[in-house]
Order: C-alpha cells, then structure tokens, then sequence
C-alpha cells in the first residue's frame, strides 16, 4: 500500500512538473500574449493540481490534505481571473490598433 | 548535490533579478523583476526555515511594496520617456555606484566576519518565553522584548500614510484616494472581488491569530486584509473613504495608541514603558494586538489605495 502511494506521488508530482515545463517553454516561445497566456493558465491548473495530488498521500492528517486541496482550488481560481483580465486588456489594446506585444 | 542546487538555485535566481531591476529600462519592467524577486526571497526564507521573516516578505515585501512601485510606475508612464532622455552624466553614474558599492560592501564583510558562531539571544528568548504566555519565539521578541521597535513600525506605517496624503493637490485635500473605479459589474474582476473577500478575510485572521504560538501575526493578516479590500476597490464595489471624516483618522491611531497606551500602563505596572506584569503579559500582549490589527489593515489599504485625487462630492 504504501508503495502504491509512493509510486502515485513520483508519477503525479513528475507530471506535474512536466506541465509547468511545458508551460514555461510556451510562456518563452509562443508568438503573442494570448497563446502565451493558454500555455501558463494550462500549466498553473494542471501542473500544480498533479503536484496537489502527488503531494496528499505525505500530508500529515486530513486537514493538512484539505489545506493543499484549497490552495490549488484558490490558485485555479486567481489565475483564471487573471489570465481573463490578461485577456481583455489584450483584446482591447488590439482593437485599439496598438501593436500586439513582442 | 541536488540539495545544494535546492538552496543554490533561488540564490543565484535573486542576484540575477537584482541586477535586472536595477538595470532595465522601464520602471514597470523594473517593479515586475522586484515582485519576482521578493517572491524568490520568500522561497529562501523558507528554505531558512524563518517562515515569519518569509509571510512578512510575501505580504509586505513582494505584495505591498511591489504594488505601490506598480502603482507608482503606471502614474510616470506619461513623463518616462521625457526622465530617461535625462540620463545623468558619467561622473554621476560613477559616484552612485561607488557609495552603493561601498555600502553593499561594508554589509557584506560584516555579514562575512561574523565569529562562529553567531551571537545570538535566541537561548535567553527560549529561556524566558513561558513569561511572556505565548508560545512563538518570534511573537515574543515582536511584542514582548523588543516591543518598542513593533511600537515604532506601527507608527512608520501610520506616517507612511501622511506621506501619500501630503501628495494630495489642495483641491483633493479632505477628499477620497485614489481614482474611482468602474470595472463591468457583470465583468470577472467584480465577480472575484466578490468570492475572494470572505476567503481572504477568513485567511487574514487566521494568519493574525494563529500568530501566538505559530508563524504568523498582525502585519501579515492585516495585510490579506487590506489586500481584499483594495480588491473590492478596483472592482468599484466600494470606494475609499474621504480623509477628513472623524472615524477614518479615530480608526488609524486608535492601534497604536493603545499600543502607547499599554506601554505607559507598563510604567505604572512593572516599573518601565512597556513593561508587563508577569501575571498580565499575554493579556496586555492581545489587548495590543487586537487594537492594532484593525488600524493596521486600514492603514496599510489606504497606502495602497494611492494619493487622494477627489474632492468628496464627485463620488
């Protein structure tokens, strides 16, 4: 049993980190802040919800595990404000006929 | 190895978005790299296992602070290209970075010639912690054996806030800070200012209370506070108050009056300004605490919320 959950906390922390690695590359290479705002959003729910869940076998009781859960669940909950008010900002500078970003 | 990269890799991180901020071109550029690098801080703070130094980092530091720079930098963007075509001459550059270069320096050796080992009062803290009734070594230097200093920053934090009054034009004087917001309010920042308050608020007092036996205090907590309610401010769900009101300025020194008030009961008491009558300590410590935590989060959401810019009856 406890090598089951061992095994669960390397796979999901592993892919976890995957997803922020994809993220961060798509942050540095995608062409405009939209896309780039798809990469790091995607990464922020994902990449961290898997490191979430790797991390809850090793919490100390269950309201330590509750804890982890709220800070993903306030983390998703903050970056997709954010990447919407990214967003419209973005959209709106476009209408606007400003340059897009570099 | 991999444990060295742990601790090292923020480190060099930090040095790098040192020299980016003071580098770069742009004043916003420069207040993100700051943000970023008091959020490496934190991590090294952590990694230091001084959780209080790094919530206060976090909350003060990164948060307030960079926000204040943002703030700051938005207000320059019309006058930035007219400050950087005034670039000082070389002697200047050279004389700038020759005191901070010595200053940095002096701060360095000192750091590097400490005697091994450190000095350091934490046994005489261990030793009489159980005077003080609460149970967190850092709480108990913050308000009991240095609480002057505490007194003081409550104070700085108040004349910080005298500071972005006085930068109010004459018209605005007496007026409401800030610009007033009109964000959709169907849109996302309304909605969020709407689920994030109870949350923040419930997290900000936990922060404050918990701050007795573990890492935590009024600083951080009224910070989360003040946080939530400068949130509910950019969604136009609520405006800052006008400065001449009698409640706004009673609220701001009623903190730390009471923490002057406490010190001179100390004189009285235990025989010295802010002494505790071992009995009554963690008493007179939550008295000070309580009052303060509510002055502080006004006080710190009114820095925040920028110069006053209205008069009162253009709400």
């Amino acid at each position: 049993m406890s090598f089951a959950l061992d095994l669960l906390t390397y796979v999901a922390v592993a892919a976890g980190a995957f997803f922020y690695l994809a993220g961060t590359i798509g942050l540095l290479r995608f062409p405009d802040t939209l896309t780039r705002l798809h990469a790091l959003t995607k990464a922020d729910n994902l990449g961290l919800g898997l490191i979430v869940l790797g991390l809850l076998p090793h919490a100390g009781g269950v309201a330590d595990a509750l804890k982890l859960v709220a800070i993903w669940l306030l983390v998703m909950l903050s970056s997709a404000d954010a990447g919407q008010l990214i967003a419209r900002a973005a959209r709106r500078a476009m209408r606007r006929g400003e340059p897009p970003a570099p | 190895m991999i444990v060295d990269a742990f601790y090292a890799a923020p480190a060099v991180l930090i040095l790098a978005l040192a020299v980016y901020t003071t580098v770069v071109r742009g004043t916003f550029a420069a207040s993100v790299g700051f943000l970023a690098y008091g959020l490496l801080l934190t991590i090294t703070w952590v990694q230091l296992h001084a959780v209080d130094v790094a919530l206060t980092e976090a909350a003060i530091g990164a948060g307030l602070t960079s926000l204040l720079l943002v703030r700051a930098s938005h207000r320059l963007r019309e006058s930035e290209a007219a400050i950087r075509a005034e670039t000082p001459g070389l002697p200047l550059k050279l004389a700038a970075g020759l005191v901070a270069g010595i200053v940095g320096g002096g701060i360095a050796l000192a750091v590097l010639t400490l005697p091994e080992p450190a000095p350091t009062l934490a046994p005489q803290v261990a030793a009489n912690l159980a005077a003080t009734g609460v149970g967190n070594p850092i709480t108990a230097v913050l308000m009991a054996f240095r609480a002057m200093d505490t007194m003081l920053e409550a104070i700085v934090v108040l004349l910080a806030l005298v500071g972005v009054w006085s930068l109010a034009p004459d018209r605005a004087w007496g007026g409401r800070q800030g610009p007033r917001y009109n964000a959709d309010p169907d849109g996302i920042l309304a909605f969020i200012a709407r689920v994030l308050p109870p949350i923040g608020i419930v997290v900000g007092i936990y922060i404050f209370w918990i701050g007795a036996d573990h890492p935590g205090g009024k600083f951080q907590g009224a910070t989360v506070v003040a946080a939530m309610w400068l949130l509910a401010m950019l969604a136009g769900l609520t405006d800052a108050p006008p400065i001449r009101r009698r409640w706004v300025r009673a609220l701001l020194v009623a903190g730390p009056l009471a923490f002057v008030a406490v010190g001179i009961v100390g004189v009285y008491a235990a025989g010295t300004f802010l002494g505790y009558p071992p009995d009554a300590a963690k008493a007179l410590i939550l008295v000070i605490e309580f009052a303060l935590m509510p002055s502080l989060a006004f006080t710190l959401g009114l820095v925040m919320a920028g110069a006053p810019e209205r008069p009162e009856e253009a709400a």
